[in-house]
């Protein structure tokens, strides 16, 4: 039995122990190095887990431990092509985060063991193949990024924000605790083993148990993903977020929500998965049109990213439910659907990721995230300009970048199945074309203009070295998946497969 | 699918794209050398397209699940990269002599286009066609913003890229359509063979989306407002290439517009009421660049027609040729807008004379879009009509009016050029530099002589450059003749043509797009936004408070009174105790007496017992 995962997974939560003990008058950058130092390994050692994976599909490096087992609990990881590009995807920007925090000054040893725990916690979440396991590393999650929001965040409003986003999120998965609670409940032998349950699918029956689970487990995953409506803790809490904590949040995060449609409600509950999909499928399709258009009227540079979120995460309902629907038909069509679902969840968090570190460096330099506070910044910022206008374009789904290649996959693969949502869900693409130039125009086009300090005006500096080195990385990420996918669906699409042979047993 | 010489291709495309990619993200420390640069590699380019040309390179890879990426070079392709090629070339040796574009920006957004374009005409499946389509639209949007504090010259990014980009919808609904339709290559050559209704839904997308990308009714405003960006832009992207490219697809798809049916006769229609409207909106036109792009749909428009009517060899003969025409014609406005400061026909009033190498040039030029005999677009046009008339006489009744509608707003632009400097000249739109850079007149010439000769194209030409049916000696004389005869008409009117405001707004579609689709759109979301403040966040905010506020009755109403009974009971029972511990005093004589009670009160007790018994 290998131990590579269990060693990738806590790894951060060691270092972050044993750097509690280094007293904190050492300066920052020993904590931010060590961090940094951790990423890189983390990373070496999902490269080898990358290129020891086979190529037949199914879960490898896996590792069980008897846990509570008079509960059916054990210690059970492993991982697969739908989890192992999840996992690469938080330690690439675990570590883009630990070089773009060189720059935090504030109480930096405990901003690194934070950060560092919430990595282990993010990490376990997508090698967890124990429902309860999962549970653990889901609601951890959210108590670290509360203390991110509110430690580090914009002051009093920062701390609102925080609470909003943890008892929001915290009812969510409530919801999800309940329905593992009926999935339990209705296997025999009485068990949280993930794969145990996929293998039994103990509500193929159907019935008020099989709809109760879905609906718990559909509304907490819901909450995190966030769709249309329980979005509504995403933008305050993005807002209020340090640029860091909102690069994870979005980047990492929201990805638990829609990892867990395809890693627990579709394989374990096939049925009743493909009698409510077209439900899924509508609420795709709402929270990309909605979440584009609110998008579309935001003046808050920030607010509008977190908006498109909703937009993207959108697209990945769309791909999941058209997977549920008319099963055993068109092959071709539902493996495009599903791929394209988990390249969409690995790509927004690149572009994403990327953004909000570059909306970051707007505040840190400007002080203010309003989008009519500035102008022209393409003269003074070209090197920030440029990488903005690189990255709006990545999430506006330009080809090139790895967004197309998502969200081609999924149009696609959705229209055979789901004709006229995915007809509706095409606008979208032009919606975020309009929004993403609209605020190119306002921050970086026309005569220049900077918000000034009261007094003499505030330098406004381009893009330090730091900072590239965090963000380039990202675009550089979402550019080779955009031009040459196949390193990357190689690995997705064997467990594509096997995820939609599941789903129409 | 044969692969022959993959490396030449990779290299084609390739080239420009990542020297485009370096150049443009190089920031400013690259401008002292792009220009040469950027003619370097576009003389790289034009070679590999020649030996493309020649060697017909294939390559094909898996790009996702059943999808393939394919790119070869057959003969359609290998006109069209030379095309490319060539007006590639032209196109940055005139902007090296503008001082304004000697920028790496420039240079590099110009070759990333260069190179999305020939990924365009390469490509074999509909997923890399569309790539590379979506990356042109949006280089476009770049290089029309390129004066980037121009507000109108961004809105007019806007309004171009969001245009084709809706239209682009188009494809992407076409592949869905065709893997639902069974081909799951998305091969272009197999889509005619989608299956039932889907072989018209992938039809549809891509039409559409080639009418977008052509600037074709009722797409044709976005090209207006293009205009703002500088003339090279224009002379490559908006006369010989982007615009193009619908046309291209078009051409390339004719045997799914034969499949589906309807598709042949509406596109052939569509191409041939673009060409007369917009050529009367040409007509319409007070400012040069508005009328060449005017003329640029119109002239389109027969390529379109073309790929209607069946004439793929005629379309490709009219599209080279006008790539040659026209581009030399947008870059001989913008040597003028440089040399003199003004693109205004009134203001270029003895533009020809005052800079004869450029007037000559586009005086060649404008006889060729004129269609005036015997230069190209008289031969290349009437192989379009002759198709046309094969297919319907009413077709060729539209087409063969709008060549004379073509005569009248050629001859106009001449006319305005050839007459005496205006001693009331139009205030310049631009600082006027006087001169006009030497590296600008050869490729001037070269084009003058193309846009003249390429005529013999169909002539010489075998395969898809020789045109079946050749047009009738009787369609020639025909065509050649109206032409003459407009133009020598509107040389004698040609300042007092009717200008209509509906032709000179280019009839009024831009304005009717942002009343039906803009304005709604942004008015839906912002009333989405404030539902989604005051309605939902409320809603979550309202039951957050509800919960508190509920907790705090719970805390009045029902903890309160429960405590006070906990209290209650407590309190009794001290009462009780209190009762209770009166007795005890200590005192051995009270004790006594109660003791003497208490038996009295159990012996009172007995006696009752025993007497009910």
């Amino acid at each position: 039995m290998s131990v590579v995962l269990s060693l990738i997974v806590f790894l951060p939560a060691v270092v972050a122990a044993a750097l509690l003990c280094v007293p904190s008058r050492v300066p920052g950058r020993v904590f931010v190095g060590t961090w940094i130092a951790t990423g890189l390994a983390d990373l070496g050692l999902i490269v080898a887990v990358w290129t020891g994976l086979p190529a037949s599909g199914g879960f490898s490096f896996e590792e069980r431990l008897p846990w509570i087992p008079s509960a059916g609990i054990s210690y059970h990881v492993g991982v697969d092509g739908l989890s192992l590009p999840l996992l690469a995807l938080t330690a690439v920007l675990f570590t883009a985060c630990a070089v773009f925090a060189l720059r935090e000054t504030r109480r930096v040893k405990a901003y690194v063991v934070l950060f560092l725990g919430l990595q282990t916690v993010c990490l376990g979440v997508f090698v967890a193949l124990d429902l309860i396991l999962f549970f653990l590393f889901f609601d951890l999650s959210i108590v670290a990024m509360y203390f991110l929001i509110a430690g580090w965040g914009h002051g009093e409003r920062g701390r609102a924000a925080a609470l909003k986003f943890f008892l929001y999120t915290f009812l969510g998965s409530l919801a999800l605790l309940l329905g593992f609670i009926v999935v339990f409940l209705a296997a025999d032998p009485h068990t949280f083993d993930i794969p145990t349950l996929v293998t039994a699918n103990p509500l193929a029956g159907g019935g008020a148990a099989a709809g109760l689970a879905l609906l718990a487990i559909g509304i907490g995953l819901a909450v995190k993903t966030p769709t249309v409506p329980f979005h509504t803790w995403l933008p305050p809490a993005h807002t209020e977020a340090p640029a860091t904590g909102s690069a994870i949040l979005a980047g990492v995060l929201l990805k638990m929500g829609t990892y867990g449609f395809v890693r627990i409600a579709m394989p374990i509950l096939p049925a009743t998965w493909r009698d409510y999909a077209l439900v899924v499928v509508v609420v795709g399709v709402v929270s990309v049109v909605y979440g584009a258009l609110v998008a579309l009227a935001q003046t808050d540079v920030k607010r509008m990213i977190a908006y498109t979120s909703i937009n993207h995460m959108g697209y990945v309902l769309l791909g999941v439910g058209a997977a549920g629907l008319a099963p055993g038909t068109d092959e071709q069509a539902r493996q495009l659907a599903t791929t394209g679902a988990v390249t969409q969840m690995v790509s927004h968090g690149l572009i994403t990721g990327a953004l909000f570190l570059l909306t970051g460096v707007l505040h840190d330099r400007g002080h203010t995230y309003d989008m009519g506070a500035y102008s022209g910044l393409s003269a003074r910022t070209p090197r920030f300009a440029g990488l903005f206008a690189v990255a709006a374009f990545a999430s506006l789904g330009l080809p090139g970048f790895s967004g197309f290649i998502a969200e081609f996959q999924i149009l696609t693969g959705a229209l055979a199945p789901a004709p006229i949502p995915t007809a509706v869900a095409v606008t979208g693409i032009v919606l975020t074309a309009a929004l993403f130039l609209v605020a190119l125009q306002r921050l970086f086009l026309g005569p220049l203009r900077i918000p000034d300090a009261p007094g003499a005006p505030r330098p406004f500096a381009d893009l330090h070295a730091g900072e590239a080195l965090a963000i380039v990385p990202l675009l550089v990420l979402a550019t080779v998946i955009g031009l040459a996918p196949r390193f990357l669906l190689d690995v997705i699409e064997p467990a594509a497969r096997t995820l939609n042979q599941l789903v129409a047993r | 699918m044969p692969s022959g010489y993959p490396a030449l291709l990779v290299a084609l495309v390739a080239v420009p794209l990542a020297a485009g990619a370096l150049l443009a993200l190089a920031g400013r420390r690259a401008d002292r050398l792009a220009a040469p640069v950027s003619v370097v590699l576009a003389a790289v380019v034009l070679a590999l397209a020649g030996a493309a040309a020649v060697l017909r390179p294939a390559l094909d890879a898996p790009l996702m699940a059943g999808i393939r990426a394919g790119l070869a070079v057959d003969g359609l392709s290998a006109t069209l990269v030379l095309t490319v090629g060539g007006v590639l070339l032209a196109v940055l040796l005139v902007a090296a002599g503008e001082p304004g574009l000697r920028t790496g920006r420039f240079a590099g957004l110009m070759l990333l286009f260069a190179g999305a374009m020939l990924v365009t005409v390469t490509a074999t499946t509909l997923a890399v066609l569309l790539m590379a389509w979506e990356v042109m639209g949006a280089t476009s949007w770049a290089l029309i913003a390129y004066y980037r504090r121009d507000a109108a010259a961004v809105r007019a990014a806007h309004t171009a890229f969001l245009t084709t980009r809706t239209a682009d919808l188009g494809l992407y609904l076409a592949a869905g359509a065709a893997v639902a339709g069974g081909i799951g290559s998305l091969g272009l050559a197999e889509l005619p063979g989608a299956q039932g209704a889907w072989l018209h839904v992938v039809t549809v997308g891509v039409v559409v989306a080639a009418l977008g990308k052509s600037a074709q009714l009722p797409f044709s405003f976005w090209l207006s407002g293009a205009m703002r960006g500088p003339s090279p832009v224009s002379a490559l992207l908006h006369s010989a290439t982007m615009v193009a490219a619908g046309a291209y697809l078009l051409l390339r798809v004719a045997p799914l517009l034969d499949a589906a049916g309807w598709a042949a006769s509406a596109v052939a229609w569509v191409g041939a009421a673009t060409a007369l409207l917009l050529g009367l909106v040409a007509v319409a036109q007070t400012d040069l660049k508005q009328l060449l792009a005017a003329s640029t749909c119109a002239q389109i428009g027969y390529m379109v027609l073309a790929a209607g009517a069946g004439g793929t060899a005629a379309g490709t003969v009219q599209l080279v040729a006008h790539a040659a025409t026209k581009s030399l014609l947008f870059l001989a406005a913008g040597a003028w807008l440089v040399g003199l400061g003004t693109r205004q026909l009134d203001g270029l009033r003895g533009a020809a004379r005052r800079f004869p190498l450029v007037g000559v040039t586009f005086s060649v030029g404008a006889l060729s879009l004129a269609g005036i005999a015997p230069l190209s677009l008289w031969v290349t046009k009437d192989a379009v009509l002759a198709a046309a008339l094969d297919r319907s006489p009413a077709l060729y009744g539209v087409g063969i009016a709008a060549a004379a509608v073509a005569a009248v707003y050629s001859a106009k632009a001449l006319w305005f050029v050839w007459q005496p400097a205006a001693p009331h000249a139009v205030r310049p739109e631009q600082e006027p530099s006087g001169w006009v850079a030497a590296v600008a007149r050869p490729p001037l010439a070269v084009l003058a002589l193309l846009a003249a000769g390429l005529g013999l194209l169909p002539l010489l030409g075998t395969g898809v450059l020789a045109p079946a049916p050749a047009p009738a000696a009787w369609e020639l004389a025909l065509s050649a003749v109206l032409a003459l005869a407009a133009a020598v008409l509107t040389w004698r009117l040609a300042d007092r043509l009717p200008a209509p405001a509906v032709l000179s707004g280019w009839l009024g579609i831009e304005r009717a797009a942002h009343a039906l689709v803009v304005r709604p759109t942004l008015a839906l979301a912002s009333a989405l936004a404030r539902f989604d403040d005051q309605v939902l966040d409320r809603a979550v905010d309202g039951a957050a408070r509800t919960t508190v506020r509920a907790a705090r009755a719970l805390d009045r109403r029902g903890e309160h009174p429960l405590d006070a009974g906990v209290g209650g009971i407590a309190a009794g029972a001290r009462a009780l105790g209190r009762w209770a511990r009166r007795p005890q005093t200590g005192q051995l004589h009270q004790y006594y007496a109660q003791a003497s009670v208490g038996f009295a009160v159990l012996a009172a007790l007995a006696v009752v017992m025993i007497a009910v018994r």
